[in-house]
């Protein structure tokens, strides 16, 4: 049972990696549009360049 | 006079050298859309942003500080072909967006929370029946003490805040016993870990917050989206005004930045966005969205001008009135304030749900607790046993029940062109007795359009058409729309009071008064035969005809009001509009009780009336007239072409040239409502099996978790049934 000492802080761990990683979407306005985000993911074309990405101060209006 | 476009009002600075601007775009739909209009707009040097959001159908801009004009997005959009706007963010836009991104946040936290509590529970459950020692036991009840306390207080804000809220009022809600729930489940927890007991309810209190919360969201989320697209209308309604900028330059202005004493031009064929007196021009005016009369008024120095009102013939400058009280604005707006206070504060569904099902539910724990210690057990034991009784009657099901039918139906009446204004406007619906409507630009079309177009040879329709293209006049626009013409004739030219006239092969066209066209007499016959129409004559060389104008019913309207009456639902008309006008209408659409020449002031008083017989009216009115009677009524609705005062005021916005939404609204809302009933049932047909349970001491955390995700469900489920078959009136 001493293998808890290791397994229960990974699980701990790799959850709040999941739970920051969703903090950090909400944050940057990944959820703001989740109609034109399922349309974007198959557009044919290039992905937007960097440059037209939202900077995370202007990501919700 | 060319005008400029001055739309600086609507542009924010970001500070590090950024400008930006929201615009609402009609017609993006789809992925394509979407990717030509971010590339035309990213091909325009020094725009460092264009992002298309499809939800809202909105793009934000950030360009450069100070090296472009907004004004160029929308030509550019225009080029792409889309009709684009500057859109203002609305307050209470803002909030509500603050607002579902904290529910989502909290709803991450629960959910992060509950899942890793059950990771740790499974272990607990199994070792509880097996070979696990109590140091783990607790070990791993710490563990979860150490996740649920922090996360149940983050996540559980808004039901924290809610409870507190309404028993510092002296009230109760749903969040009342919710708080109460999950507050008394985690302190018995912490308890019984200390005292190294078997079972301890962590798991359980997040996911219920867990649970409510995603029915929290789904009821904002649906909110927020209606919103966003009323927003886009309002935007798209272009609320501009010409304003004068020096002696003889004008720029088109939005009206917030429009002020007392400016000079405004109102040109013929537009609606005055403002409320002035005219200093400079003849016209007539047309003040039925307003009063609901249809009969034009003459205009001249000193007469008022309301916002709302249509300029019929001639250009006038209007100097904007400093204060508008006394005005028929004003006067509005007071009735308005008077019938929202007085507005009999409607009980939701749900709070009367709570009403009953909280003293059931405190009162069964109570007694649980003092029965078991009757009956010898240690006071631990008692209160241990009235707790989970609480835990498990926890309205898990209670919190999704109303708000997942409420999701699901408003989405089906979106499709069909409802937009909800109000959440419970859909439970205020379902149980409308009358129906009451204005006329005009409620029952009718909010245009003009040509009675005769048959009785005109095909090509004479056209040649007319094209000569009202010309023309700003509303009911030359009529002509215009019916006869389909698209390519105006050149070199018409306008002749100020009389009409249009051009020259189409050598031989001189005119569109405009009888007498202009020389058509006296065939325009006598008209009139005499339909008093209530507009005319409008039409020469080419000797052919001469004439074209009667009028408003037109919706073309669905007789079949809505058919199927109203046939549902037993009654219908009235409340009008402004003239006597022979309303009885005209009333009889063609079969309804029987009809008002005429009605005052705002009166409207209310009719429905107090009826009010008082205890009859629940529904009122659907369009006009700045109708307002205060729309807040009045048990519920209302306003085509989408109403003015700013009554889509705002009704509970409910429908949209195109039919009448059906109004009536398919009240059979999705009939629907809603039996589903939400049959979904209270549910929940407390799951009452009726695990209280026992509870009550007897068998509830064990993982009977818990097992009835309350299976409850949730049955709801959800349940709710999604709101799809279908709520296309007839039952």
């Amino acid at each position: 049972m001493e293998v808890l000492v290791f397994l229960v802080p990974l699980a701990l761990t790799l959850g709040a990696l999941g739970l920051a990683g969703f903090l950090w979407s909400l944050k940057n306005g990944q959820y703001d549009d989740l109609e034109g985000a399922g349309w974007r993911a198959i557009a044919d074309d290039e992905p937007a360049s960097e440059e037209t990405l939202p900077s995370a101060g202007s990501g919700r209006h | 006079m060319q005008a400029t476009r001055d739309f600086s009002h609507y542009v924010r600075h970001l500070g590090s050298g950024l400008s930006h601007i929201d615009l609402a775009v009609e017609g993006v739909n789809c992925a394509g859309c979407m990717s030509k209009i971010e590339r035309g707009l990213s091909a325009l040097p020094d725009v460092t942003l264009a992002r298309v959001n499809l939800t809202d159908r909105r793009v934000a801009l950030e360009w450069r500080e100070g090296t472009l004009d907004p004004a160029r997005f929308i030509d550019r959009l225009a080029e792409l072909g889309y009709k684009a706007y500057p859109f203002e963010p609305v307050r209470a836009e803002a909030v509500e967006t603050e607002q579902a991104s904290f529910l989502l946040r909290c709803l991450g936290v629960a959910a992060f929370a509950a899942m890793n509590i059950m990771m740790l529970s499974i272990p607990v459950w199994s070792g509880n029946v097996s070979d696990m020692i109590p140091e783990q036991r607790d070990f791993f009840h710490w563990l979860s003490a150490l996740i649920a306390l922090p996360a149940a207080a983050y996540s559980g804000q808004p039901f924290f805040r809610s409870a507190w809220t309404a028993l510092r009022a002296r009230r109760t809600n749903m969040d009342v016993p919710i708080s109460i729930g999950i507050v008394t489940a985690l302190a018995m927890s912490v308890m019984e870990t200390i005292h190294h007991a078997e079972h301890a309810y962590f798991d359980a209190a997040l996911m219920l917050l867990a649970f409510l919360l995603a029915g929290r969201y789904l009821d904002q989320s649906m909110r927020r989206k209606t919103r966003a697209v009323a927003g886009n209308l309002a935007a798209l309604k272009a609320e501009t005004a010409t304003k004068f900028i020096g002696a003889d330059e004008i720029s088109v202005v939005p009206i917030a930045a429009v002020q007392a004493g400016d000079i405004v031009l109102l040109r013929p064929g537009e609606r005055s966005a403002v409320d002035g007196n005219v200093i400079e021009g003849q016209s007539k005016i047309d003040q039925s969205l307003i009063t609901g009369e249809t009969l034009p008024v003459k205009a001249g120095p000193g007469t008022a001008v309301y916002a709302g009102t249509l300029n019929l013939s001639g250009a006038l400058r209007v100097r904007v009135s400093a204060a508008s009280e006394g005005t028929l604005l004003a006067e509005i707006s007071r009735l308005l304030d008077n019938a929202v206070q007085a507005r009999s504060r409607y009980v939701q569904l749900a709070d009367r749900a709570s009403r009953l099902y909280a003293p059931v539910v405190h009162t069964a724990a109570l007694l649980t607790m003092l029965g078991w210690a009757a009956y010898g057990a240690t006071w631990h034991d008692a209160i241990v046993t009235a707790i989970s009784v609480l835990i498990i009657t926890c309205p898990c099901a209670l919190g999704l029940a109303i708000p997942a039918v409420q999701t699901v139906v408003s989405g089906a009446m979106f499709r069909t062109g409802v937009l909800l204004n109000s959440g419970d406007a859909i439970e205020r619906l379902a149980d409308v007795e009358r129906v009451v409507f204005d006329k005009t630009g409620t029952l009718t079309l909010p245009e003009l359009d040509v009675t005769n177009a048959l009785d005109v040879p095909q090509d004479v329709f056209e040649l007319a058409g094209r000569l009202a293209l010309a023309s700003h006049h509303p009911v030359a626009a009529a002509v215009a729309r019916a006869s389909g013409a698209r390519k105006p004739l050149a070199g018409a030219e306008e002749v100020a009071g009389q009409g249009v006239r051009g020259f189409v092969r050598g031989l001189e066209v005119r569109l405009g008064r009888p007498s202009f066209c020389g058509a006296d007499q065939i325009a006598n016959d008209i009139l005499h035969r339909d008093p209530e129409a507009s005319v409008v004559a039409f020469r080419h060389g000797e052919t001469r005809h004439v074209f009667a104008v009028r408003q037109r019913l919706r073309p669905d309207a007789a079949a809505a009001i058919a199927t109203l009456v046939k549902a037993g639902i009654e219908a009235e008309i409340l009008s402004g509009d003239r006597e022979p006008a309303v009885r005209h209408a009333a009889e063609q659409l079969g309804i029987h009780e009809w008002r005429a020449g009605v005052t705002p002031a009166d409207k209310i008083v009719r429905i107090e009336e009826l009010k008082r017989r205890g009859v629940k009216v529904l009122m659907v009115g369009d006009g700045m007239n109708d307002a205060p009677a729309l807040a009045a009524a048990h519920v209302s609705m306003s085509p989408v072409s109403a003015t700013h005062l009554s889509q705002a005021t009704a509970d409910l916005v429908f949209l195109g040239d039919r009448l059906a939404p109004v009536v398919a609204a009240i059979g999705f809302s009939r629907k809603a409502l039996l589903l939400m009933r049959q979904n209270l049932w549910l929940a407390a047909g799951y009452n009726l099996l695990a209280v026992p349970l509870a009550i007897a001491g068998l509830a064990t955390p993982l009977v818990a978790a097992a009835a309350m995700s299976g409850s949730s469900l049955l709801v959800i489920l349940n709710a999604l049934r709101a799809h279908r078959g709520a296309k007839e009136l039952g």
